[in-house]
Order: C-alpha cells, then structure tokens, then sequence
C-alpha cells in the first residue's frame, strides 16, 4: 500500500484506451464498475476530441457481483460489435474486473465473432499507463500485422503516437515530411489514426521509426524480430537529435541524405546576442523518459543552460536516464512520488523547469516559472496552431517554448540595471506575462524592516541586515544561487555571520 | 400568495419512469471528495482503493489545485491483494504516517472503493480501531465512495450518512440542515433562517469536528441537496423528522423550501414576507435577465447528480423552457418527490442509464440544450447539439435566492456562446 496524492501515470487500461482512442475502426470492451467511465473525459476535454473514445463498458455494479459479471460482460461486448461495427475488438479488464477473474479473452472467445478479438492482459496493481498502452499496441501488431513483401519503394512505419501524447499530431506530420522530403515514404502511422486493416500493412515497410519509446518499444522490437524490420533509436528532439536521426535512417537506408535545414531557425536563435542571457541558466528536468533525456540536450547544447537536476516518473527508463544523469554531472531522479519531486527541485532551487503538467503547479508554488515538455499535460498544452517538438520546426518551438517563460534578455539587462526602481522591479515578473503588474515594492525598498527569507538546511550561518538587504537587490532569478553560493563560501570558511564584504568576497570567488 | 401552484395538466409524480440499466456515463461516489474536504476544513479523505481512484480523483478536480490536498489514495498492491492481515497493517501504518505529517487534522474518513469493496477490506473494522489509536485528536470514520455502489453524489450521502450514528444526542428542538454547500451559500442561508427568529439550528456537515451538530427526537431536518437518501434514513433512525420540499433552486423553490421550515416553526405570514419579499424580488429579475436565452428552449437532461428534476422544475417553471427528458441515477420520492409534484407532465422521465439508447433518443429530440457529463459534451457540440456540463452545477453555488439568476446563466451561456459566435465567412 503506498499512498499517492496525485499521479504521474494513470493505470493500465488507461494506457489500452489511449490506444483505442488513437486508431479507427477498433473497439474496446472494457469490464469495468461504474465510474471508470470519467477516463472518457480525459481525451474529450483535455484533449477536446469531438468523438467519444471507442470503448464500453460493462458497468457492473455491487448486485450483479453475486449473479453473472460474465453474461454483463458478453452483452457488452455484442451490442459494442452490433452498434459499432468494428473491424476488430480489443478486450479486458480494470482494476476492479480484474479482481473477478471474468477472464474477457476467453469469455469473447465463445462468442464466435467474425472480427479479430484481442484479448490484453492488464496487471493494475502492478503496472502502470505507460505499460499499459505499449503492451496493447503491441498485442494488437502481433495479432493483426501480415507477413508480405515490402514495397517497391523504399518505405516506414511511424509507431508510438497515440492519443493523450506529447504534442503527437503535429510530430507525426512534422517526421513525415522530414522523411518524405529526403525521399522516404511513409507507409502506416500507428497507432494514430491507423485502422486494423492499416496495422495488417506494417510489415510491407523496409524499417520503423519509433516517435515514443514509452508506448512504441514492444511493438517495434517485435516487428524486428519477426518481419526483420530494424527501427530507429534516436527521438528527434531538438537540431543534434534531428540531425541524429537522419544519420540513423541514413544508414539503415544505406542512403545519402540531405536533409533541407531552411528552416531550422534555432541554431542563430541561439546564437544572437539576446540569448545570452540564457546561459548558464539552472534548469530542472522532469517528465517521461524519452522527452526528460530528449530535453537535457536541447537544454545544455542548444540553449546553453546548466542541468541542475534530471529525472523520470517511469521506472522503465530508470536505467537510461541514470546513466545520462551521470553524464550531466548530476543525481538521477527516478520517482513517481509528486512530493518527492517538489523537495527535489525545492532543494536545488533552479530558475526554470522543465517538466509536466505536475511540475507546472510545483513551478506555481515555489515562485519558478515552468516550461511543460512532456505529459502527462493539460488542456493548454494541446494548441490549436501547429507546434511539433519533433523535427527541425519542433526545434524552432523548443526555443520558443524555453524561453517564453523567462525575463527577456534585454528586460533582465535593465533590471539589473534598476534593480530597486519603485516600478520596475523583479517581483513584477516578465513584461510579456499578463498579471504582474508591478506591485509596490514596500518590502524591497522600505529599510530595516526586511522580511528574512528562509535559511534553507543552514541553521549555523546568520545573515546580518546589511547583507540580507543587499541580497534582496540581486534579481529574483540569481538571488536563490547567490544565497546558496554565499552560505557556501561562509560555511567553507567557518564563519557563522554572513556580512555586505562576505557576500562580495563570495560573489566575487564564484564569478564566472 | 407564496405558496407555488401545481401545474395545470398535472405533475410528474405520478408520470410512468424509464428505467434502464447498461453503461452508465457517470462518475463514482469518490468524487464527492472534491468538494467535502474544501468543506470540511479539519477533515482528510483516505481512498483504500488503485491507481484508477487516484487517476479518478485527480481527473474529476479537472486541475491540481493544492500542491498537498487534503485528500489521498493508499493504493493497493499486489502483496495487499494476498493476505487481509497484511493490508490492515499496511493501512495502519499510512494512516499513522499520515496524521504525523499532517497534525491539523483531526477527522480522518477512510473511504471504501471498488477493490477494497471487492476484496473486502474491513474499513469499519479499521476505522474503529485507528479511532482508539488515534483518539481523543483524531476521530476516525469511513464509508464507501465505490462505484460499484455509489453514483458520483451518493457519496457525500455516504460520508454525511456516515457520520450521523457519531452525531451527539440532543433532546433540543432543532432544526439540522444537511448538505455540503458553499460557505457563502450556507451563510445566506443561515442568514434568512436567522432573521425569521429560527436560531437554534445545527449544520452537517459543519466546518469543523468542535462544532456541536447534535441530532435527537425533537430534531427536525431540512435537506439543501436531492442526493441524501441515506443520509435521510440515518437521521430518521437517530428518531429525527424530514421536513418535506421542493430543494432551493430559483426563487419559487427557495421560497417553498423557506416555507416548509417557517411552517414548522410557525413563522408568521408577516415576518416570512418581510424577510423573502426582497431577495425574492432580485431573485426573479435575476432570472428574467439571465433566462431571456432560455425562453422557449426545449431541454434534454441526462442522469448524472440526482439534480436534474429540481432543476428541470426550476428550469421549466422559472426560465419558460421545456424539458424532453429528465434523467437521475435515482429516484427517491420522499426526496424527489415534492419538485415531481410541480414539475409540469410531459417530459419522459427515465431512472439510470443506458447511454448509447439515451445518446439515440437525445440525437432524435435534437434539444437545443443537453446537460450532460464531460465525457458526452464535445461529442455531442461536434454533432451541433448545445451542452451544458453538468457536474459544474454540482461545484458552482446555485442554491438560494441570490444565485439563482446565476443558475439560469449557467444554463443560458452555452445558447449565448453559440448565438455570439460567427465562425462562416461573411456572404
């Protein structure tokens, strides 16, 4: 029993569901209690689907337990065939169902349909959302896909998107024509917006492109083993990713390739003189393991940031994500504990995060401003406008998408400059962003009475006034480091008061 | 005079009900969590249930709203589902854990779901004796907000329910009123009973665990919510008497609820008036400022709250609409009763669901609203129809006489939006 406050990953049949949701001409006839319906909600709100997702459920309730469940559940599942007319059904069971040991496999089995019925096993005590979808998109491949000749044409699948995934439609049609441009063809995406009848075609492709590890892996290794089709390994997150991927289909190809970059804004973005203020800014990366991995890259070579902490929710990518952490010079965060991550980033006090829908309230909370980068995500991060994080327009939206929450360049030039101007102080956030208006700067400007912030794990060094006033001049967003650094001078030097010279003498042994 | 008429061609009372049984697209009892802990400000809400009721919780809040809500889910695992000994243990051990982080709570509900229905998980058991554990400063109860016994607003009926047997004894003439409203709700509604000189009354639930809800055989009990039957029963039992009304929705069903409490404490006809006539009067030009989208209207309830017949009354009778169908997940006479009474004959009534004959029949009638859970509103907007999303009208404050013009814009907003917006290009 561990208890939970809010979650990272919903649970298995979830992740069955954003399968179903993601492809045509499929059904899912889910045995389930009343109230497992509210996953519904998830993709016709959040994600503002026009369409309810393909699923019925059984909605047994505490009188049928005692009588027949399974009749309930073969009911449910003729009228989904009758009224759906689906080309073909994928069965199981939530949490609650699965207690009951219905068994919907071989309950649809006696049934005699004329459809191809796939029966999941969806273990919800001991999996999660992630699991759950690459597991059914990959008994869904095994079952339906058909041994044939490839096409005459030199040709790929996509695999991984489904729905309630990262920025999935404009990724798919971003990598679809950053293949088509170099000459490939796309044969099926799926599970996104792919039929039965499409998956039936998967083997017709020379290779895979895996787009989402966490929900394409299984299907893809298995489509290796069995059709002998070899898949991508690079997620083409970010201009070095891009580039990365090219060079891997390239060879699998045994193709030249040369992609058209003309579009490719982020490279001088980068590097125009705006941006340096970006660098060495501390970030905070958390999500999913594929974008988390993805985004410390872009965040340290792209952008010019230092990664001050990197992790993942899913412990399937606890391994990878280790290692890479250990490359970046800093401990691996493998948790899906929302408190645990709040103390982390709590701890390491960095000026932007990069995370999820999650992170984005711990950001609220602690005062940091977020950028999300991976699910799970809410309504705001399904944008009405084009906005891949995948290929070289993906780049140009990372930049975008890292910056946008920061002071601009040069804003955070003349606030440095200002500092303590009644009006244009720090407190009154980035210019760009509605509701900060400047407030008054009571406590900035007013003297000898300022409000101590929080020594955080020092209880030795004290501040004395003159130095905590001049701390409070330095912008908010170094003003966490400079404490830090300043306490880390003093504590290095034995000394148990922090005064104005302490503070400059630390300022000054830290300069960069 | 005060007293709402009956409608000419006769009430619904009596009108043959629909029922059905299939898929239900409705939420589960755990849901009432959201809005009893920002209730019950002393309170914490332990779901023993799977990541599905976490996932639930978290979906149905629609946003996560505090970083450390006073609510949580001890999620089962594979090694609780093997042995039952093992999982009280486990349970004892959150619990304490728990209550050592969090030592401003002092009443813990330990809330039932469908796996530890299933499993049958002891949470009586528990609940009594985390109770001696944790006794005097933490009080321990539970109840099950499961969905394969509860239907999304049952479950604060089940926690209120759960409550009533702790409740002290009173031999008081009192009058309880009971369900979770929004504070500035209860207060207006405190306010108006006050000032007919009724002030010996007691709330359930009240804010906090000190304040002394006390029921007893000369208790009498007015409900603010149609979803407490349990609660009704449990009250009954503790030898309290239900005083029947129609709920306080609009202006006409806020008086006649107003009315059967000043009845039975014979409040005169003078001091009722003086202390109604006022916010009656705004009440009704309200409703007629906010209603003229809704003049004329036909309206399609689908069951989701146990809400739908009181507000298709005031909908029916107050804002000029007509309703097709009126849907609930249940009916219950004694509470229901009263709004079916005045609740004008015509409309199909229907008890439970089954939702694709429902969708069928709503795709027929094409209302020009559809009041409906999240799961069904963009679907049906994608198919042209007009949708109100019912489950704001449970988190909204709608009862009473000032908010009931804002009940009617509720429902007036969506045919507002949809006149307001011209999306086709110009000829």
């Amino acid at each position: 029993m561990k208890l939970t406050v809010w979650t990272y990953e919903g649970p298995p049949h979830v992740g069955a569901m954003r399968v179903a949701t993601a492809m045509k001409g499929l059904h899912f006839v889910l045995h389930a209690p009343q109230g497992d319906t509210y996953a519904d909600l998830l993709f016709t709100m959040i994600e503002r689907r026009d369409h309810r997702p393909p699923v019925s459920y059984t909605t047994f309730q505490a009188r049928d337990l005692g009588s027949d469940t399974a009749s309930l559940f073969k009911t449910a599942a003729q009228d989904a065939v009758d009224r759906f007319k689906p080309e073909a059904i994928i069965v199981g069971a939530s949490c609650t169902a699965e207690l009951i040991q219905d068994d919907p496999g071989g309950l649809t089995e006696t049934m005699g349909l004329n459809i191809p019925v796939i029966p999941l096993e969806l273990p919800s005590y001991t999996r999660k959302e992630n699991f759950g979808a690459d597991e059914t998109f990959y008994q869904i491949v095994r079952t339906l896909a058909q041994p044939q000749e490839r096409t005459a044409h030199i040709s790929c699948n996509i695999l991984g998107p489904t729905a309630l995934g990262f920025r999935a439609r404009d990724n798919v049609e971003e990598i679809t024509g950053l293949l088509e441009d170099t000459g490939i063809s796309v044969n099926v995406v799926a599970p996104f917006n792919a039929a039965p009848a499409d998956i039936a075609r998967l083997p017709a492709a020379h290779f895979n492109v895996l787009l989402a590890p966490e929900t394409g892996e299984a299907a893809c290794r298995w489509l290796e083993m069995n059709h002998g089709q070899p898949y991508t390994k690079t997620i083409p997150i970010g201009v070095g990713a891009t580039r990365d991927f090219l060079a891997e289909v390239a060879e699998i190809t045994s193709q030249r390739i040369t992609p058209d970059e003309s579009r490719l804004r982020l490279p001088w973005w980068s590097k125009s003189v705006d941006s340096t203020y970006l660098t060495g800014k501390r970030v905070f990366i958390f999500g999913d393991g594929t974008h988390a991995a993805a985004m410390a890259r872009v965040a340290r070579d792209e952008m010019g940031f230092e990664v001050v902490g990197l992790g993942c929710y899913n412990r399937e990518m606890a391994r990878p994500i280790r290692a890479l952490a250990k490359d970046y010079g800093v401990d691996a965060l493998i948790t899906d504990d929302y408190l645990e991550v709040e103390a982390a980033i709590e701890k390491a006090a960095p000026e932007m995060i990069l995370g999820t829908q999650m992170e984005r309230h711990i950001g609220k909370r602690l005062g940091i401003p977020c950028a999300v980068i991976s699910a799970p995500v809410h309504v705001q991060d399904y944008p009405a406008r084009y906005s891949p994080v995948m290929g070289f327009e993906g780049a140009n939206v990372l930049f975008d998408t890292l910056v946008h929450p920061l002071v601009m360049g040069l804003e955070e030039h003349l606030l440095t400059m200002f500092r303590e101007d009644f009006e244009f102080h720090d407190a009154a956030g980035p210019s760009h962003h509605g509701g900060h208006s400047p407030k008054p700067a009571e406590d900035l400007s007013c003297s000898g009475q300022i409000k101590a912030e929080p020594a955080q794990a020092n209880d030795v060094v004290v501040w004395l006034q003159d130095a905590e006033k001049e701390l409070r001049k330095i912008p908010f967003f170094v003003r966490g480091k400079a404490r830090r650094n300043t306490e880390a001078f003093a504590t290095e030097r034995g000394l148990s008061e922090i005064s104005l010279d302490t503070l400059y003498e630390a300022k000054a042994h830290y300069a960069r | 005079m005060n007293r709402p008429f009956p409608p000419e061609n006769g009430g619904c009372r009596s009108a043959p009900v629909l029922k059905e049984r299939g898929q239900r697209e409705v939420f589960c009892g755990l849901t009432g969590i959201i809005w009893l802990h920002r209730k019950m400000q002393d309170a914490f809400f332990l779901v023993v249930g799977s990541r599905t009721c976490a996932h639930l919780l978290q979906s149905a809040a629609g946003v996560m709203i505090f970083a450390e809500p006073r609510f949580g889910t001890a999620i089962l695992e594979e090694t609780d589902l093997a042995g039952m000994a093992d999982a009280h243990a486990e349970l004892d051990r959150e619990v304490a854990r728990l209550l050592e982080r969090r030592p401003d709570i002092r009443q813990l509900f330990l809330v039932g779901s469908c796996p530890s229905e299933v499993i049958k998980i002891d949470l009586a058991r528990a609940a009594e004796r985390l109770s001696q554990v944790h006794a005097p400063h933490v009080r321990v109860l539970n109840y099950s907000g499961s969905g394969i016994e509860t239907t999304f607003t049952q479950g604060e009926d089940a926690c209120l329910a759960s409550m009533v047997p702790v409740l002290k004894e009173t031999t008081a003439r009192e009058l309880l009123l009971v369900g979770a409203l929004p504070d500035v709700v209860e207060d207006q509604m405190v306010d108006l009973l006050t000032k007919m000189g009724i002030t010996n009354l007691r709330l359930l639930p009240a804010r906090r665990i000190d304040e002394t809800t006390a029921v007893g055989p000369n208790t009498v009990f007015a409900l603010t919510q149609p979803f407490l039957g349990d609660t009704h029963a449990a009250l009954e039992r503790r030898g309290a008497r239900h005083i029947t009304a129609p709920f306080p929705f609009g202006e006409e069903g806020t008086t006649a609820w107003l009315r059967a409490i000043a009845t039975e404490f014979d409040v005169s006809e003078d001091l009722f008036d003086e202390v109604t006539s006022a916010p009656r009067a705004r009440a009704r030009k309200a409703i007629a400022q906010a209603a003229e989208a809704l003049l004329g209207k036909s309206v399609f309830f689908f069951p989701d709250s146990q809400l739908e017949i009181p507000l298709a009354r005031f909908l029916t009778r107050e804002c000029g609409m007509s309703a097709i169908e009126v849907g609930s997940p249940y009916i219950h006479d004694a509470l229901h009763g009263p709004d079916l009474d005045l609740l004008p004959h015509g409309p199909q009534i229907a008890e439970g669901q089954d939702v694709d004959k429902q969708l069928t029949r709503a795709r027929n009638a094409r209302p020009d609203l559809t009041v409906c859970g999240l799961g069904l509103a963009n679907p049906l907007e994608a198919e042209g129809l007009s949708t109100k999303w019912a489950i704001e009208l449970v988190f909204t404050p709608v009862h009473f006489y000032e908010q009931a013009g804002d009940l009617a814009s509720l429902f007036a907003r969506p045919l507002r939006r949809k006149s307001a917006l011209r999306l086709e290009a110009a000829e």
